[in-house]
């Protein structure tokens, strides 16, 4: 006997169960494409029509709708190394081995794609800005988004910068000390910058001294690096992209008229 | 702007409205194979690229090079031929600021919301080299600087014997001072008698800060001349700091 699909289709979506979680049909109706849009909580930060040239992929090269996803990627995959990782100068390399060695289940891919998606991220956030830039997209009325787009860079930076010092390992011990350096260098608020000792800061006193919560990189350090890189950096960001993309609705999305 | 639109209406024009089509499917197809070939391509490459991980860190022994990650090598870089205040922190606290005011400085109506070059070559010509500068400094970074940041090419073998640099010198402090008064200076007089309505339209703030930008880019990139052609230092040396 052949089963008769429509009756069986209709059996599961023609009841309240059913239709108290998805609000309309899925037949091909204008009626429907825009619901598909603004009944779904993902989808509705879209506007359910777009012009038809800034959609062109050879527009926006998809790029900011890319970092987007490669930092949910990249939390995605962050929250899954939380579970093997420890912020403790005694644990954090041994534990990047047992990730290496695949003593963690797919650990190895795990932490490849975590590492090279997060370098993935700056190259496609320089791009897209690239792009902004290019289809002059922070003129009037855009001004201000172009201006938290600035500080979003500077927040995928800082990201991938502090998850550099995690594994514990000699690359990005070092890089780390090279880069806060330059923070010790700072005038009037580090240590070895220019008019430190008119206001009295001092080695241990001194804003790369608040970063690295000590007079070098030791255990204090490593946690502050791994709070700011899974907890403050993150909650930033994905805050200020929720009020970027609020802007561009708000400010609608370039394009020619 | 209304009142524009009536007047081209005879026109056919680009100015009608514009074509609009559904989100769904054609923008959220678009996302999801961006987002599809993205996935396929991190699997692949982390498949056949291991993430680095060296030996345990160990503070006794610096790496030599030690080299920053790679997006900030541009200033790393820009430390041999500036001090670590200006490389590492006044140079991106400008560049981050710079960014910041190019929607407030470029006041060209022109060239919103389409690529071209024709229409606003002024702000697309700086703003492509400055981009490019930045990658063109991490390249020098990452591919041509070895031990004790000395230069070599890809292809050659890293060693300790490379040849003394030669003996750098500063000049005197006045001539320092008077040599970035007179950059400083004419680099912000001289434009706007040159380019009258270049000033005029943008008013004295929004010309200052433009000229000022431009100046700093332009004298950063000055700088690494004087240091590799002739061998200067600092340009201008005091009790307190040296550029
Ligand atoms: C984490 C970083 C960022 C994310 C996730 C992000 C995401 C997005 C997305 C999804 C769009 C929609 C259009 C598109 O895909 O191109 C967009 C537009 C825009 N972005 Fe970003 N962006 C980021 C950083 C930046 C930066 C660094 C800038 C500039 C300095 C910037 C400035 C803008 C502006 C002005 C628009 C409106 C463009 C238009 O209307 O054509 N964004 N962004």
């Amino acid at each position: 006997m052949i089963p008769d699909l429509k009756k069986i289709t209709d059996r599961i979506t023609q009841n309240e169960i059913w239709r108290s979680i998805f609000r309309h049909g899925y037949e091909d109706t204008a009626r429907n494409r825009v619901l598909q849009i603004i009944s779904n909580i993902w989808l509705h930060i879209h506007p359910s029509t777009v012009k038809k040239d800034s959609v062109r992929l050879s527009y926006t090269f998809c790029l900011g709708g890319l970092t987007f996803f490669i930092f949910l990627f990249e939390t995605l995959t962050g929250i899954l190394l939380m579970f093997y990782y420890t912020p403790d100068v005694n644990r954090a390399y041994a534990d990047m081995l047992d990730l290496s060695n695949n003593a963690v289940p797919f650990g190895k891919l795990l932490r490849n794609t975590h590492r090279w998606a997060g370098h993935a991220m700056v190259i496609t956030v320089c791009f897209h800005m690239l792009r902004v830039f290019l289809t002059g997209s922070y003129k009037v009325p855009r001004q201000f988004n172009w201006v938290v787009g600035v500080v979003l860079l500077v927040l995928t930076l800082l990201l991938s910068f502090t998850g550099y010092l995690l594994p514990w390992d000699q690359l990005g011990y070092w890089a780390i000390t090279v880069g806060t350096n330059m923070a010790g260098a700072t005038p009037i608020l580090g240590y070895q910058g220019p008019f430190a000792d008119l206001f009295g800061f001092t080695i241990d006193n001194d804003i790369r001294f608040g970063l690295l919560g000590g007079t070098s990189i030791q255990a204090p350090a490593l946690l502050r690096a791994y709070v700011w890189h899974c907890i403050a950096l993150p909650s930033l960001a994905g805050a200020l992209m929720m009020l970027h993309f609020w802007r561009i609705r708000k400010d609608g999305f370039s394009g020619r008229l | 702007m209304s009142a524009e639109v009536g007047t081209v209406e005879a026109r056919p024009t680009k100015q009608a409205t514009p074509e609009k089509i559904h989100t769904w499917p054609h923008l959220v197809a678009k996302e999801f194979l961006c987002a599809l070939l993205f996935i396929v391509f991190i699997f692949f490459y982390s498949y056949y690229v291991d993430a680095p991980l060296r030996e345990l860190a160990n503070p006794g022994e610096p790496e030599n090079p030690a080299k920053a990650p790679w997006y900030f090598l541009g200033l790393q870089e820009e430390l041999v031929y500036f001090d670590p205040w200006y490389a590492g922190v006044v140079l991106p606290s400008l560049i981050i600021l710079g960014l910041m005011f190019i929607p407030y400085i470029d006041i060209n109506p022109r060239g919103s919301g389409y690529y071209t070059f024709r229409e606003r070559k002024f702000a697309v010509t700086i703003f492509s080299f400055g981009f490019l500068l930045w990658y063109v400094l991490i390249l020098i970074g990452v591919y041509c600087r070895g031990p004790f940041w000395a230069w070599f090419w890809p292809w050659e073998q890293w060693t300790l014997a490379f040849p003394t640099p030669p003996p750098l010198w500063s000049f005197p402090a006045p001539l320092g001072v008077l040599v970035l008064l007179a950059y400083f200076g004419a680099g912000m007089v001289l434009p706007a008698y040159r380019w009258r309505d270049f000033y005029n339209r943008l008013g004295r703030v929004r010309y200052s800060i433009t000229m000022m930008l431009l100046l700093l880019m332009v004298g950063t990139i000055l700088k690494i001349g004087l240091r590799l052609g002739f061998n200067i230092k600092y340009v201008l040396m005091t009790p307190w700091f040296n550029i």
